[in-house]
């Protein structure tokens, strides 16, 4: 199977300081992928890469290829509003829209123009279905999103992605500010994903990343050291850092 | 002294400051109604003034004083929503923004007094405008524009960056993030910000004197042409507001029932002021409620 996104010597600076060291990656078009590592290792902002989230900080200089499906996303031709659509995010604290829970699901498809009520209504009880969070909050759709608890918040805003039906989604460290049973609850969700999406997911927590990824990657002071089946990061690393860290011997 | 004593004549001084600042606040609003609110009554607030007569009213300056607050919103809410934005949104910081700010803070601490006679130089003599409504509602917006646009900076600022990468994140461009969701978020806050200045705009005297004149000619309330002299819409015409006419008949005025019209008018004022004041709160609760949904 050809991958969906490749990375190709990619290279991040803050200023001179290099904080991404030439990364070479590449995503299959389903599964769960882990990005593990110690704090400031580079693996959110290697996330953040992948769907231009870092072109908003001043001072950011990019360099390599990130291909999205046979393109190269910072082309300059490349529309990052699209691109946004087709690569959806979801963020360490959950961060809902003070609107309903209803008009959150719904706002990226009312800003892509989409007006048929029976249209958003299909969309906002599939994509609550998928985030797990249906049964929850069915009877009370016009709530306020802030009113719910934070796991709640989260899934919500998980199902807000997937409303516009992106290719692939990327969570940064989305449940390290959640409590044990509502970081479950997002787990079984993305397991649920897992067929249908390509997810890529950062993650300090390293008993979640052996339960749910397919794939484990880990990161250490910007660069790639090793990347393979969860499994075999887990049971068999090659190198001695990823031995290291996994037995919790440093980070 | 131990701690324990200290802390305990700290509390009771602190109690008796608070204690002070609302009593004042308190002797000075009850001596202003008590004073005014016999004198209101609907003849009052509807008939013209009169000059040298008793039984005269505050109804033209109570027009006035509402027309111009409108008009002075109506040019100085865009300008201050679109420098608040720029502020807080768009510009980088650094020398030039770093100026902006210094310069609407030195702008918010001028005294009206300095405004109305900037405005009278500038507005009234340099572009011609004479006394008139308009002259007065470009000085209302140099007094009014730096606070508003600070407020309105503040509550674009209150609101978290988080919001904004949703709204990156879900393909918004910038301006449809801070229109469509930054905006839309602080609004309540903004609103508050707006009805509190307006407030402040409806009780100003020194900035108006000089720009909207001391005169309030009789209104023809038939007469909705704004290109009229007579029509109470005219903006070019001289309109002397509530707060002006209170120093003014405390100053010169003649009628011998002086002392009452200036009480019922400083009563009339200040009811208005504490209703713009509840207002603010109870719009921006109601607004974020409506917002936020239930």
């Amino acid at each position: 199977m050809s991958p969906i996104l490749t990375t190709e010597n990619l290279s991040l600076f803050y200023g001179k300081k290099e904080a991404l060291k030439g990364i070479n990656m590449s995503f299959e078009k389903t599964g769960i992928t882990a990005l593990i590592g110690p704090s400031g290792c580079g693996k959110s902002t290697f996330l953040r890469c992948l769907n231009r989230m870092n072109d908003l900080i001043p001072g950011v200089t990019i360099t390599g290829d990130v291909n999205f499906n046979g393109h190269n996303i910072y082309a300059p031709t490349t529309d990052t509003v699209q691109l946004r659509k087709e690569i959806g995010m979801v963020f360490q604290q959950p961060n809902p829209f003070p609107f309903s829970i209803y008009e959150n699901v719904v706002y990226g498809l009312r800003l892509a123009g989409v007006r048929d009520k029976e249209q958003l209504d299909a969309a906002v009880e599939k994509s609550l279905k998928q985030a797990a969070i249906w049964d929850e909050v069915k009877d009370r759709l016009h709530a306020n999103a802030l009113s719910l608890s934070g796991g709640q918040q989260q899934r919500v805003c998980i199902a807000r992605v997937l409303a516009v039906e992106p290719d692939i989604i990327l969570l940064d460290e989305a449940t390290s500010a959640l409590d044990p049973v509502s970081s479950h609850m997002i787990e079984m969700t993305l397991l649920n994903l897992r067929h249908d999406y390509t997810i890529i997911t950062v993650t300090h927590n390293m008993q979640q990343a052996s339960r749910i990824s397919d794939r484990t990657a880990f990161f250490l002071n910007g660069e790639l050291i090793e990347a393979n089946d969860t499994k075999q990061i887990f049971m068999n690393p090659v190198r001695q850092e990823t031995n290291d860290y996994i037995s919790g011997r440093f980070g | 002294m131990n701690a324990k004593r200290a802390d305990k004549l700290a509390t009771g001084i602190l109690y008796a400051v608070a204690a002070l600042v609302v009593i004042i606040l308190v002797a000075l609003l009850g001596y202003i109604l008590v004073q005014g609110v016999p004198e209101i009554s609907w003849h009052f607030l509807t008939s013209p003034a009169l000059a040298f007569e008793a039984g005269g009213g505050i109804g033209i300056q109570l027009f006035n004083s509402f027309y111009l607050l409108i008009l002075a919103l109506v040019i100085s809410l865009p300008i201050s929503l679109g420098a608040g934005i720029y502020l807080n949104e768009y510009a980088s910081k650094n020398t030039i923004t770093g100026l902006i700010r210094t310069t609407i803070e030195i702008l918010s601490s001028l005294p009206s007094v300095v405004v109305g006679l900037f405005g009278y130089l500038f507005f009234v003599v340099q572009f011609k405008l004479g006394f008139s409504i308009l002259s007065g509602a470009f000085a209302l917006t140099v007094f009014n524009l730096p606070i508003l646009t600070r407020s309105i900076e503040e509550a674009l600022a209150n609101i978290p960056d988080s919001q904004r990468e949703a709204g990156y994140a879900l393909g918004l461009s910038r301006w449809e993030t801070v229109t469509k969701i930054v905006v839309p978020a602080a609004l309540p806050s903004i609103i508050t910000g707006v009805v509190l200045s307006a407030g402040r705009i409806f009780g100003e005297a020194a900035a108006l004197i000089y720009t909207a004149g001391q005169s309030a000619p009789a209104l023809d309330f038939s007469n909705w042409n704004p290109f009229d002299i007579s029509s109470p819409l005219s903006p070019l015409r001289p309109a002397e507001t509530l707060a002006v006419h209170i120093w003014k008949i405390n100053s010169e005025g003649i009628m011998p029932d002086a002392k009452a019209v200036s009480a019922g008018a400083s009563a009339v004022l200040i009811i208005a002021v504490l209703l713009f004041n509840f207002l603010a709160r109870w719009l921006g609760k109601r607004l974020y409620k409506h917002l936020t949904a239930e």
